[in-house]
């Protein structure tokens, strides 16, 4: 009796630490990995360090000169363009076919596949694809020519001022079957009955929707922007395989020119302070977001 | 239900289609220019049906073609990439499944706020950790190695994998595991004999979610693994971006979709899953 009763107390002390004994080597990794390691890229960004990491605080001439890179701010500019038309498109086409799935269509299971797969891809193999079809020599204007229109050109590609737009093509269509299937499943949500008692009283379809459904995807939105948004900034891959930048640095974006000072120019300061700035957009764009996201699902 | 085609659900069909072509698209020209020669590529055009089918470009895309100053194909990248996605697939899978369970159903004082703050590795951008992991790697004498890859890798899908279980995990019955502890059973007991046997579902959606994230990440491998043990991805760009010699689209085309036929087969096979997965992953993210 005495023995099966220390075993249940001795059990009942190692329920009591297991837990947190569990959690803590995730825990000491994060804090290293994570925390640590951004802490070490701030001290990085606010010394001289060029080739080699040297640790004597140098105050923000990093960040000035970063400020006075005619490159940095057109990456900044893409990251703009880039960002704004990426996340509207990938939104409204996203969003649309939601709607149009909606509708109680035969096949549907086999249209969502077709519509997602490009998210089982990688973002390097989606740029090598569109990277060929956009050959301004042998791709998609080709054909345009070849049914009779010769005049037609598409040369966005090797276009300094039009190369961005090839990647808001190219991602939205990697990503916007993704969207789609966020919508899908809001939609999926939504109580029969309001429609129907909105079409007892004689509206239409898209009224029903424009008024009704889509106001009340409020929280799907939310996390639709935060996902969006998180990809555009950190967008690397994509622009690396569909332009690599160029033609000339005209496509260039903040993960590129952060990839290229630190790696391929050593200059480790300056690479490490347009890192900051990266991680201190996203923080900007998704606490706000993440705020809402959270007060609309708990009014919602 | 008899919903006849009236003309608005014609044109509703229409779109539809025209839609899943605009998709399809870009895969139909990978694969009949990866089966053209280049004197067909030259003189026909991209949606062009192939004259004749050959397979060269696909033995050269796997064995012979030229990335950077190699010329061993894609063959030894795949299987870098395998030896890459497996382990940290399983390892961060295996962790998250514990942390996920110890945050939802060991909860001690602290542990919400210890998970949002293991939440925060999700978000961050990684090129904010780049620079110190490359020197811990060079200090480590893992720099280019496929090992080094593989911690990078676990130590950044942990919070993720944590997240999956965790919100899994929360959605079982409190009493399940109350009543489990009144009769006697501990933590591993409750872990091994009772949550484990239900698990298959969301072990399914976190292992598809990691080797998809893992296969396809281009940020670390190009940053990390420089050289011979270089996966698939920076492989194929090296390849596409390579600027000597003849350019053989069919080559580039017959690569690209070698890199993406397993996480295509993933997703071919387990769509569900798959589907899960992001939504899981991105709504409560």
């Amino acid at each position: 009796m005495s023995s099966s009763q220390s075993q249940a107390s001795l059990s009942a002390l190692a329920d009591r630490w297991l837990p947190k004994l569990v959690l803590s080597p995730t825990l000491l990794i994060s804090l290293v990995f994570v925390y640590g390691f951004i802490a070490w890229t701030g001290w990085l960004s606010l010394t001289e360090s060029r080739l080699l990491p040297q640790m004597d605080f140098a105050g923000l001439i990093q960040y000035q000169a970063l400020f006075e890179n005619d490159r940095w701010w057109t990456a900044v500019a893409n990251l703009g363009i880039f960002g704004g038309l990426f996340i509207g498109c990938t939104l409204a086409v996203g969003l649309f076919l939601a709607v149009l799935l909606d509708q109680k269509i035969r096949a549907e299971g086999t249209l969502r596949t077709i519509y997602l797969y490009p998210m089982a891809l990688s973002f390097i193999v989606t740029g090598t694809a569109w990277k060929w079809m956009l050959n301004p020599d042998m791709g998609l204007q080709k054909v345009i020519n070849d049914w009779g229109f010769p005049n037609f050109t598409f040369d966005w590609l090797v276009d300094p001022d039009k190369a961005i737009y090839t990647v808001v093509i190219a991602g939205v269509w990697q990503s916007s079957g993704f969207v789609m299937a966020l919508f899908l499943a809001g939609l999926r949500g939504i109580d029969d009955s309001i429609i129907k008692a909105a079409q007892v009283d004689g509206a239409s379809l898209p009224v029903i929707y424009w008024r009704i459904i889509i106001p009340s995807l409020r929280p799907v939105f939310f996390s639709v922007l935060l996902i969006l948004s998180h990809i555009a900034i950190k967008s690397f891959d994509l622009v690396m395989a569909l332009t690599g930048g160029g033609p000339g640095t005209a496509s260039d974006v903040p993960a590129i020119f952060m990839y290229q000072f630190a790696f391929t120019r050593g200059q480790l300061g300056l690479g490490a302070a347009s890192a900051m700035m990266m991680l201190m957009t996203i923080v900007a764009v998704l606490v706000p977001l993440m705020y809402m996201e959270t007060r609309s699902a708990k009014r919602g | 239900m008899a919903k006849h085609l009236t003309p608005g659900r014609i044109v509703l069909y229409a779109a539809l289609v025209l839609m899943a072509i605009y998709y399809l698209l870009p895969l139909y020209v990978m694969l009949s220019t990866s089966v053209k020669t280049l004197d067909d590529i030259r003189g026909g055009n991209l949606i062009a049906l192939p004259q004749s089918i050959t397979f060269d470009a696909w033995s050269k895309a796997w064995s012979s073609a030229c990335t950077g100053v190699e010329c061993g194909g894609m063959k030894g990248f795949f299987w870098n990439s395998v030896k890459m996605a497996v382990p940290s697939v399983l390892i961060s899978t295996l962790i998250g499944a514990v942390n996920g369970y110890v945050v939802s159903m060991w909860r001690f004082r602290g542990s919400d706020v210890l998970f949002t703050l293991l939440l925060v590795g999700c978000f961050i951008p990684f090129q904010v950790v780049l620079l110190p992991m490359a020197r811990l790697l060079g200090e480590l004498g893992m720099a280019n190695t496929t090992s080094g890859l593989v911690l990078v890798h676990v130590i950044y899908g942990l919070a993720f994998t944590t997240l999956f279980f965790r919100n899994f995990f929360v959605t079982i019955p409190d009493e399940l595991v109350k009543a489990a502890r009144i009769d006697g059973a501990g933590f591993w007991t409750i872990f091994f004999r009772i949550l484990l046997p239900i698990s298959g579902p969301i072990f399914m959606v976190c292992v598809i979610w990691q080797f998809t994230q893992i296969w396809n990440d281009f940020l670390f491998g190009v940053v990390f693994a420089a050289g011979e043990s270089q996966p698939i991805t920076v492989a194929l760009n090296n390849l596409v971006n390579t600027s000597t010699g003849v350019k053989e689209y069919n080559v580039d085309m017959a690569a690209a979709i070698i890199a993406a036929l397993p996480t295509l087969f993933v997703y071919m096979v387990a769509g569900r899953y798959f589907v899960r997965g992001l939504t899981a992953g991105a709504v409560k993210g």
